[in-house]
């Protein structure tokens, strides 16, 4: 049978359906919404946009916002990735506190500092080797599984620390600090190793079939599986990419406080991560990764953080603030809400 | 003698689609309409508006005469239109009286009172002449007695119209019986019921009017007396259709071919005794027996998509290790499974995607097509399988049933298997693309692919296949070979005769 198609407008398409189709676009939400919170904060705190030059580095509350989203993007960004496989890591937060854990262990034993580094990713990867463990291998349900982790982790970090007799004990590191607080040229390093991040995971989704994979399996595990997708093995790989990135993160949030503090270090970064990936139009549902929204949904609960605390507004308001923002950006994603706004603004014209 | 519902000049579009123009329909009280199309001529669409799922652009709705807005399938129910979807919208962990009483639970002092619950849900069940224990869960009763659960919730007091969409699709003979006969005391309380399906000889045993879809027109409508069934078939089609019931005569099985696919003693505990099977280049392989006997079970087991616990598979006599899908696709065997939604579509994504998906499996993830390879591969296969879909990038969910199980078709023959395993590659769809399938199956052996076909209908096995393996009680009983191969001599090995 054939269908016919609906020709449009010979004259090319009209405005309205221009308008249409961007309104459409997943990105244009989260854009809309970072847009409307800094222009908030141009007419509520004078200077917002000005960008100088302090020390021989770029100085100013864009370049602020940019800088703390940081750790909260490298954490969504692998969560992006798990939640596409229609799962979810809630414990890359304390993957973080052990990541900490470890990088001042091995400081005080002497290891080198780049050897302490891939140590510290390599943290990542146990982690992640566990939790695909439980959720690839043992079928266990991923909120379930990666709780475990989520509880046990933090008192993992603090055995760590009691190794060598110490709380929250603190180090210096040139390298590490320099990766997570130094700046090359005038850039915050932090900066260029998260957009590297994002740009390598970029590539491994998109430039191999490993995106195509993850999708398929977190829009239909069965199916995939029968296409000849391991499903398996695509699953852990997904629980790995969450945990190599979250102990990217925790390298730069130890480096930060140079100091290892597992009950608070990175306490509920994965709520966070799970709101940007969400604001990033990613479903909990799975199939779709959305990579640069994702870092859009970050930088937009970074701006609104920021933009509360230089407002004025007493800080104790910040979290309801936070979650009626948080509100007005998923009605504005919602398609029924949308047409809800718009019924009603059709009714009241009549 | 004003009908019961009548609906007038219905148009309904979609973004890119015409899903309805102009369309009359109407069902008189008493009266059984049967409603056929095929894949995409807009049958769903239009029950959709029937029943206030789907908000229409032009047209109008009486019902006894009287016109009425339909804005919801709520208020549907409420004017006495009661429908049951084909894919049944019921909860098989919960218990039968949880289903049929969700949502208007009787109530006591604010709480539910399951007493009442039950009572109700026994009435219910009482009016089709159903007698179970409610309170199993309803996953445990079979496909036929879930279906009447379903009728049995769309049934009010006050239920004038009733839509069934496939209720058949998936039960076999004696709980088809069962349904019709049901639909036939529905009827004769004066009901007007809308019947889809695409079984045509049951709108012979029990439609008294017929309205045929095409492309979103209506292109026929006459009591069932008055439309043979070749006519039928033709306004489906839009065209004359050829017979494809017979086996070409000239077709002889290839003696000298190499053998594709040899199974020895596969099986496994509890699912499926074990058994030998061998297939060799060009040749199309029936599996038949009845509904549970194990077609798709052997399917599955030699595909590794239900791991055997015995036996080896090996494909151009190299065993495949390990029994996975994933070896299967990789040693050049795919399988088209018989549940397209739960095992075969991945409906959020593009149909480019799922075409390209098995292909890409087998080349591992480090070896991606490119994008443009991806665009040609898919371009090529919606061609040549004529899928209905404005382009590439639309999410298969979006398409029809038929659309879907061809797109599933096409990922399985872009991954180029010397081996292809069709689960009942024609249930759900229609009788056209039922002949196009026969066609494609003939077309792929000729080139040399080895097909094995697992099918509940008869004819379609005979008129493709060179050998058939015949299956009764999960056990191979029996192989029927060339020229031997009739209706008859399959329902008599089942038989055990």
């Amino acid at each position: 049978m054939t269908v016919e198609p609906i020709h449009a407008a010979t004259s090319g398409p009209s405005f309205r359906a221009r308008l249409g189709a961007t309104l459409a676009h997943r990105t244009v939400w989260p854009v809309l919404a970072l847009a409307l919170i800094l222009i908030v904060d141009g007419f509520v705190s004078p200077g917002f946009f000005t960008i100088r030059i302090v020390e021989g580095r770029l100085f100013g509350s864009l370049i602020d916002i940019l800088y703390r989203a940081m750790p909260t993007a490298m954490v969504a960004l692998g969560m992006a990735v798990v939640i596409g496989t229609k799962g979810i890591d809630l414990s890359v937060g304390s993957t973080i506190a052990i990541t900490g854990a470890v990088i001042a262990w091995r400081i005080h034993a002497g290891d080198s500092h780049l050897l302490i580094l891939f140590l510290a990713l390599g943290v990542g990867v146990l982690c992640g080797l566990w939790n695909g463990f439980l959720v690839a291998v043992l079928d266990i349900q991923p909120i379930i599984a990666t709780l475990i982790l989520m509880t046990s982790g933090r008192g993992i970090g603090l055995m760590i620390n009691l190794v060598y007799g110490g709380t929250n004990p603190s180090f210096l590191s040139p390298l590490l600090q320099s990766l997570s607080v130094g700046h090359v040229g005038l850039v915050p390093t932090r900066i260029i190793v998260g957009a590297v991040l994002f740009f390598l995971l970029w590539l491994l989704l998109r430039r191999t079939a490993l995106g195509l994979f993850l999708e398929a399996v977190g829009d239909n595990a069965r199916a995939a599986d029968l296409s000849g997708v391991g499903a398996r093995f695509v699953r852990y790989a997904a629980y790995l990419i969450s945990g190599v990135y979250a102990a990217a993160a925790g390298v730069v949030l130890t480096a930060d406080t140079h100091t290892s503090d597992p009950v608070s270090e990175g306490l509920y970064i994965e709520l966070d991560a799970i709101l940007a990936v969400v604001i990033g139009g990613g479903s909990l549902s799975g199939g779709r990764i959305y990579l640069g929204a994702t870092m859009l949904g970050a930088l937009v609960i970074q701006a609104l953080t920021t933009s509360i605390l230089t407002s004025g507004v007493p800080p104790e308001y910040n979290l309801v603030v936070k979650a009626f923002v948080v509100i007005v950006v998923l009605l504005l994603q919602s398609k029924n809400a949308r047409g809800l706004v718009v019924r009603l603004a059709r009714a009241r014209a009549r | 003698m004003t009908a019961r519902i009548e609906l007038a000049g219905i148009s309904k579009a979609f973004p890119g689609v015409q899903a309805l123009v102009g369309v009359d329909f109407k069902v008189e009280a008493g009266q059984v309409h049967a409603l056929l199309g095929e894949n995409g001529a807009g049958k769903s669409t239009l029950i959709k508006v029937m029943t206030g799922a789907l908000a229409r652009d032009a047209g109008e709705i009486r019902l006894d005469g009287r016109l009425v807005e339909i804005g919801s399938p709520r208020e549907a129910r409420d004017l006495g239109i009661g429908a049951v979807y084909q894919e049944i919208n019921l909860i098989p962990t919960m218990s039968v009286t949880k289903n049929l009483t969700l949502g208007r639970q009787p109530r006591r002092y604010g709480f539910v009172s399951w007493r009442r619950a039950r009572a109700m849900a026994r009435e219910r069940l009482a009016r089709l002449k159903v007698d179970i224990d409610v309170e199993r869960p309803l996953g445990s009763y079979s496909v036929a007695v879930q279906q009447l659960v379903a009728i049995a919730r769309a049934l009010d007091d006050d239920t004038h119209v009733l839509v069934l969409d496939e209720p058949t699709a998936s039960l076999d003979a004696n709980e088809t019986d069962l349904i019709l006969g049901i639909m036939r005391d529905l009827r004769a309380r004066g009901l007007a019921i809308v019947f889809i399906t695409h079984f045509i000889d049951q709108v012979y045993r029990i439609a008294d009017r017929i309205s045929v879809l095409r492309n979103g027109r209506l292109v026929g409508a006459a009591p069932t007396a008055e439309l043979p069934s070749l006519k039928l078939v033709s306004l489906m089609l839009g065209r004359e259709v050829e017979q494809v019931g017979e086996r070409p005569k000239d077709r002889a099985p290839p003696a000298d071919a190499v053998t594709a696919l040899s199974a020895q003693g596969v099986g496994r505990d509890r699912v499926m005794a074990p058994f030998n099977l061998s297939l060799k280049a060009g040749e199309v392989v029936g599996l038949a027996g009845l509904l549970g006997s194990g077609r798709t079970e052997t399917a599955k087991l030699i595909f590794g998509a239900i791991r055997p616990d015995q036996g080896r598979v090996a494909v151009s006599g190299q065993p495949i290790a390990g029994g996975s899908p994933r070896q299967s696709i990789r040693h050049g065997v795919a399988l088209c499974p018989e549940d397209r939604k739960a095992e075969g579509i991945c409906g959020g994504l593009s149909v480019r995607e799922n075409i390209v998906l098995a292909l890409q499996a087998k080349r591992g993830w480090r070896r991606p097509l490119s994008g443009p390879e991806q665009e040609r591969l898919a371009d090529e296969m919606i061609e040549a399988l004529a899928v209905a879909t404005p382009d590439a990038e639309k999410p298969v969910g979006q398409l029809s049933g038929g659309n879907q199980q061809k797109v599933v078709l096409a990922r399985s023959l872009v991954s180029d298997p010397r081996v292809l395993i069709l689960d009942e590659p024609t249930r759900g769809i229609d009788v056209g693309a039922h002949a196009e399938v026969v066609q494609l199956i003939r077309r792929l052996s000729a080139r040399g692919l080895a097909l094995l076909v697992a099918s509940s209908e008869l004819d379609e096995l005979v008129a493709v296949s060179d050998r058939v393996a015949v299956l009764r009680d999960r056990k191979m009983v029996g192989e029927i070979a060339g020229a031997d191969i009739t209706r008859e001599t399959i329902i008599q090995t089942i038989a055990g005769a």
